[in-house]
Order: structure tokens, then sequence, then C-alpha cells
């Protein structure tokens, strides 16, 4: 069935001959709206008709060729997608091709919340044999906007309700390979190693995990994502992040490199206040980043870190004031 | 496989375009710089005039690009009245009667407001329509909203994990949390019913970055960390999240061009002013919490065999007690959700803000203002009402980020630009100018 129509030689519905019999109802403004929207006249019509078959609960398939209408003037029309599914149900329309019109809708308006809800919908009808569609559909999406929310929700959706955890790793690692600036991708990939029914959690995957964020963070230390994925790799598990010497030798690493240390800095403040002992060589690389001016600074490691941040990261001047703050008073 | 292979040569998609707007914005910096002083406080100046002008517009007359938009016409209400409030500015009586005529068309008549006369009743309309009849004030405005079936559409959105669904079979997210949650704090219709649950289902979006999630699983993002940490304070289990972390996310989405950006390693965006500037503004609020958050979580570390006993009990899951809320006052043990909003403001202490105040008013008054009225995203995008309205409110929240009150007057140097372009505060918990949340509180919750 048809379930859309082309753009080409638009009749209006009061032309044709099978909307005769429907008496339009338009839309009541009130005598002085505000907000009023200069509609076009197509619009208005479309919207007329559809009120008049919404009011009526029409369920008929020229009811439903309304409704793809309607959403092809306003995708962001909530009601009328809503009505589209009783449709849909009604007339036990083959889902489908509901897919493809989804689809279309998609890829011309795809920051919409509606269309990705009936698409969610639509799939857990479909069950099972919708998977490979809807990870091939969010994968064309992602090709366009990698970091798209809807589509990666829709995606986590997806993999959560019917399956097809086996690719999403190396899936992650794609996108990470292309990009790994990417923190949409960075947060699929802990979705992945905490949810995925194949990789037996935080835990089993830590060890390889830690060891691919770390080459990561050598490879590009400005990068706050895997930043923020190694830490929480340890989620819950403060005592087994404080003392993983992979943690704060990376931090080192990157504080002796003297350069794109500000994620370094920070992490290490975060061990300090959770108990991590610094030895000599820590104490070392923090006192070789202390400029003249702060000479006369305390004896104590977490102190001058917060001094340091506080002048080379000004936009969060105030942030690390209150975390030195924060601090024990050095006796 | 091997990340490593990120190489400086050939830059990837996210650090292109952060360059090419970097670029973009010092742009605008360096001529800021170059030009005499007389010159800056003309370009730091609140263009009050035009976006009143293209504010009031709006409310009675757009075009018909604005047909995407048909199914949010409360919205519109809101971004442009709630503005206009900011800007100190009233409107005519005639329009703030058919405004009210208008959003009373938009309600269902078994509760909510839909985004269009006859569409179905939605969660965030109601939450636009609910915010606009308070700015606009008065017993009529006020009267005009049915609560009694208000509370039973809310009822009826509300979910058994928790959460609530935007609309009948409508989405469940963390904006439905916040929206629902909202309306019936500041309609003072807020019950056991409608907050149980809520705060586990915002509790299981709060992501590994330390930021709040749409949904469970998904990726933490300014827009719904705002919603998630106001819900929480509303219900009185802020302090069930992870607030260091929580802090920590969302002071690091300040960048180099002095804004906000919605996520780690995305554009800044003026709209982010509000929704990550608002829950810094909240959480400067809540330093007590966070900072036994802080201390216990460096007991626990250092001292491993710490019993539960000997916990704080703002950090144990489960302990719905929440320090500000108390005031003091109530028994121990009990969250006083109903006076959340109202506690909130009223325990207002003065505290350093945790984010660069300065800065992102230059961000918003340089870059996101358009000199012809209304403000917007970034340079070389259009304004709109939605960044006007998120713009403005974001200053707001900068100008009085160092105010001993919520409504003391700033000092002039915490006010970027002229002293004139001092706009109105606002209540940071419903985004209502805070003037308008009183008189709407005294009638909802003194005389009712």
């Amino acid at each position: 069935m048809s379930s859309d129509e082309g753009e080409e030689e638009r009749v209006p519905l009061r032309a044709r001959p099978e909307w005769s019999d429907v008496t339009p109802v338009p839309q009541d403004d009130g005598p002085d709206p505000v907000v009023p929207i200069k509609y076009t006249e197509e619009f208005a019509e479309v919207m007329s008709y559809f009120r008049a078959i919404y009011l009526s609960d029409e369920r008929s398939p020229r009811a439903l060729t309304l409704t793809a209408e309607a959403i092809h003037f306003n995708a962001g029309n909530y009601t009328v997608w809503h009505f589209r599914r009783l449709l849909l149900e009604s007339l036990k329309v083959d889902l489908h091709t509901e897919l493809d019109f989804v689809e279309r809708m998609a890829i011309a308006n795809s920051k919409n919340y509606q269309i990705w809800h009936h698409r969610r919908w639509v799939a857990e009808k479909l069950g099972p044999k919708a998977r490979n569609d809807e990870l091939d559909f969010t994968k064309k999406i992602l090709s366009i906007d990698a970091k798209h929310y809807h589509a990666w929700s829709h995606r986590q959706w997806v993999l959560q309700a019917l399956g097809g955890w086996e690719d999403e790793l190396s899936y992650c690692s794609e996108l990470l390979e292309a990009d790994v600036f990417n923190n949409s991708a960075w947060n699929q990939r802990y979705f992945v190693v905490t949810r995925s029914p194949f990789l037996g959690g935080l835990e089993a995957t830590r060890e390889s995990e830690v060891l691919y964020t770390v080459q990561a963070i050598i490879a590009c230390p400005e990068n706050e994502s895997s930043w923020r994925y190694l830490r929480g790799l340890y989620k819950g598990d403060t005592t087994s992040w404080v003392n993983d010497p992979q943690v704060s030798a990376v931090c080192l690493k990157i504080l002796n490199s003297k350069s794109n240390y500000l994620f370094a800095l920070s992490t290490l403040l975060d061990l300090l206040c959770s108990g991590f002992q610094p030895n000599q060589e820590f104490r070392d690389a923090v006192e070789a980043l202390k400029t003249s001016d702060l000479d006369k600074e305390d004896q104590d490691i977490a102190r001058d870190i917060c001094s340091i941040l506080e002048h080379v990261d000004p936009i969060r001047a105030n942030y690390w004031i209150w975390r030195k703050s924060l601090l024990p008073q050095t006796a | 496989m091997d990340p490593s292979s990120c190489s400086p040569i050939t830059p990837t998609v996210t650090q292109r375009d952060q360059w090419m707007v970097e670029s973009q914005v010092f742009e605008i910096y360096q001529l800021f710089s170059s030009i005499p002083q007389s010159a800056q406080s003309l370009m730091l100046e609140l263009q009050r005039d035009n976006h009143i002008s293209y504010l009031t517009k709006s409310l009675s007359y757009l075009p018909p690009s604005f047909s995407v938009l048909d199914a949010n016409r409360p919205w519109l209400c809101y971004w442009i009245i709630h503005s206009i409030a900011l800007l100190g500015e009233s409107l005519h009586y005639h329009i703030q009667h058919n405004a009210i005529h208008f959003l009373n068309r938009c309600q269902d008549p078994n509760g909510g407001y839909a985004g269009g006369p006859g569409q179905m009743p939605h969660l965030a309309t109601t939450y636009a329509a609910v915010n606009a009849l308070i700015t606009l004030g008065g017993q009529k405005a006020f009267a005009s909203i049915n609560r009694d079936k208000l509370y039973g559409f809310l009822r009826r959105m509300k979910q058994p994990n928790g959460g609530f669904r935007m609309h009948d079979e409508g989405e469940i997210d963390v904006r439905a949390c916040y929206t629902a949650i909202s309306v019936a704090s500041v309609l003072n219709i807020l019950d056991d019913e409608l907050i149980q649950n809520v705060g586990d289902y915002i509790l299981s979006c709060q992501t590994y970055e330390g930021g709040i999630a749409g949904e469970p699983g998904a990726e933490a993002h300014g827009g719904y960390t705002f919603c998630g940490l106001a819900a929480m304070v509303l219900i009185g289990e802020v302090n069930r999240l992870d607030l260091p972390r929580l802090v920590d996310w969302v002071v690091f989405r300040q960048g180099k061009e002095c804004g906000f950006q919605g996520r780690t390693n995305k554009l800044v965006d003026g709209c982010y002013s509000f929704w990550q500037g608002g829950a810094v503004a909240l959480l400067q609020r809540l330093y007590s919490v966070v900072e036994e958050q802080m201390a216990e979580a460096s007991q626990v570390s250092s001292k491993p065999d710490v019993s539960e006993e000997q916990k704080s009990p703002y950090g144990t899951s489960g302990d719905a007690t929440c320090h500000f809320t108390h005031g003091g006052t109530d028994k121990p043990g009990l969250a006083d959700f109903k006076n959340s909003g109202y506690n909130f403001i009223n325990e207002w202490r003065e505290r350093d803000p945790l984010f660069h105040s300065i800065a992102l008013q230059q961000y918003i008054l340089l870059c996101s203002q358009e000199q012809e009225g209304g403000l917007r995203d970034k340079p070389g995008k259009r304004r709109d009402h939605y960044h006007t309205c998120y713009c403005l409110s974001g200053l707001s929240l900068c100008q009085y980020s160092w105010s001993k009150n919520p409504d003391s007057p700033p000092l002039p140097k915490v006010v970027l630009g002229p002293y004139s372009n001092l706009l109105e505060p606002i209540h940071p918990l419903y985004n209502i100018v805070l003037e308008r949340y009183h008189e709407a509180h005294e009638f909802f919750f003194v005389e009712s």
C-alpha cells in the first residue's frame, strides 16, 4: 500500500473525490490567538481534514494516507503520529512498508523525537526479525552524523530488545579509529562492555579495555573522552582504580611529556583525593610543572596540582580553587 | 582497532568542526580586544529594544516556516513571554488576555496542555504552558489552570519504572520526569504517588562520565543533566546522585570559546548557557551535600574497612533525606518535597560560582547575540526563540551568580558590559522569573 504522497502535482483534498464526504474541521485558535502561524493553504487544509478524521476516529486506508501527508508538512506533530499508530494496528498494515516511510522521514528530518519513537514502536512490533534492518538503519544515520543522539538511543534499544551485540564492540572500534574524539562512540563502547551478554561485564573486560584506552590516551592526551572512559572502567570500584598501576602510570607518562597534561593532572588529583600514595616520581613530575610564581606554595602535591590547574586552566579557576579548599590542611 | 592511529596531520571530524568554530569565535574576540574601550562597551551592550521588538512581533505573527513548530505553540509562548519578562518588560493587557485565552484552548478537557488547540496533551507543552501562565501572572492566568485534571494527566503519564511518558503511549525519558515534577511542584500538586521511583529512574540515567543521559545507557547531555538534577532537588533526593562526578563533568563543559557545549567533544551552543549553567547554579547551592559526598569518598578509599554505620547519611542510596530542604525545622528523615522549590531559594547562601561567569557572559553577548534582535546557537547560525530564551536565562544566571540572595542586585563588576544589561533574576529550578514565581507561590500555596 502507498502510505506516502509524492510531491509532484499535489491535488487539494477538497478536489479529490474520495474526500468529498468529509467536512474539514478548521483549527479553533480563538478570535485573537498569540503566536499565530501563517499556515500555507495546503498545510491548513491537510490539518483540517486530519482533525475531521481524528475526531470521528475513522480507521481507514485514506486516513492512513492523510496522516502521511500531515507528517510531511510537520513531522513534529505527535498527535498525528499517535493516530497513525492506531491506524496501523486497526488496518493490520505490513509494518515493513512503514519502516520505509520512517526512513524517508528520518533522512530529511532526523532530529525529531516523534520519528524515533515511532520507529521504536514499529521495530518492537516486528520483533527480532527487524534487528538487522534497525542496526543498518542507525548505521546509515550515524554515517552522516556519528554523534546523533536519537540514532544512538535507538541502536541501544535495538541491542537490548532485539539483540545483535556480536559485532558492536568492533563497530565502536571502527568509529573510534575514524574519530577518537567521538564521545558517543566511547559511550557506546561503555554500553557494550557493561551490558553485552557475551562480554561478561566491566571486570571481565577491564584488562583489555584499560590497555585500549591507555593507548588512546597516549596518542591524544588532550582527548577528554578517553580519560573519562578510563575512569568509567572502574565505576563502583574506587579501590581498584586507585591501586591499578596502569592508571597512575599513564598520568605520570603524560605529566612527564609536559604537554597536554590537563586531564593527567586532574586525574592525579582525583586519585590523591581517593587515597593514592604518590612516590617521588609523581612529586618530581608535578614539581617540574610549577612556574616560578608558584614556588612558594605548600609542600602538598594535591595543593600544588590545584594551583597549577588554576593557572593553566583559567576557565575553571573557580573549580580548582574550590577543590583546593576541600583538601585537608597540611600540618 | 589501534586507537593510537589518531594522527595530528589529518584532523578527525570532531577536530575539524571544533577548529572551525574556534576560529570564528576567536576572530570576534580578537576584533573585540583590538578596538577602543568605548567601542567595546557598545559591542557588549544587550540590544534590549531589538530583542523586545523581535519577541513581541512574533507574539502576533509567525511566517509559514513556523508550521514545523505547529505542535509546540505553548513552547513558543513560553520562550517569548519568559524572554520578555527576563528583559523586565511587561506585556500589554490585551496581549496578556489573548495569551491566557489561547493557552486555555490548548488545555485538554482531561488535563494537561497540548501543542496546539485540538491536539493531545503533552508533558513538555504542559510545562511550557504552566511556566508561561505563571510568567503572565495574575489571578486569571493562575485560575485558568485546571489543577485537578492536570494531576490526573500526570498520574496517567506515570510509569511503574518511576519515569513518565511524554504523552499517551509516548516516549519515556528524563525530560518527561523533569517537566512532570516541575509543574506538579510549582502548582503544589506534588505527592508521594508522583514521586514514587522517580529518583531510581533518574539515578539509572547518570553515566560513567558524571552527567545525566536521556535514557539509561545513553550519553551524558546538558539538557538532560539539568532536567535530572533539578527534578532530584525538587523531590528531595539529590544526595543520591554522584554529585562530585556531576560537578566535574559539568564544569568541563565550558570551553575555551567561553560558552558551554552539551556533551564531551561537541560544539559550543548558546542554549547550554542555561542547561549547563543552570546545573552549575543548582550545584552552587548544594555545596554542603557535594562536600559531604567528597569527604565520604576520600574516607572510604583511605580506610577501606569503614563500616556502613560510620558513613555520612548523604551518600547512601535509598536515603531520601536532603540536607538543605529541611531548613532545620522539619522532622529528620522526612523529605519536605512539597516546599523544596521554595526552600531552595530561601536558603540561598553567598558562594562563589564554579564556572567562569564573565567568560560565559562574553560568549552570550559577543557570539550569541544578533544586533538586530534575538539570540542564537553560535556565529553563523540564525536567531530563534528557543535560543533567545535560553541564552537570556543563562545570562541572568551569570549576572546573579555571586549574589547573597537570589534577587539582591549584583555588583557592577560581575555584570559584563553596561549595568543596564542586568536582567531579572530567575528561580533556577523552574526557569521562571523570580518575582513571578513568588506571586504564583502565594496563589498556589498560601491562598489555596
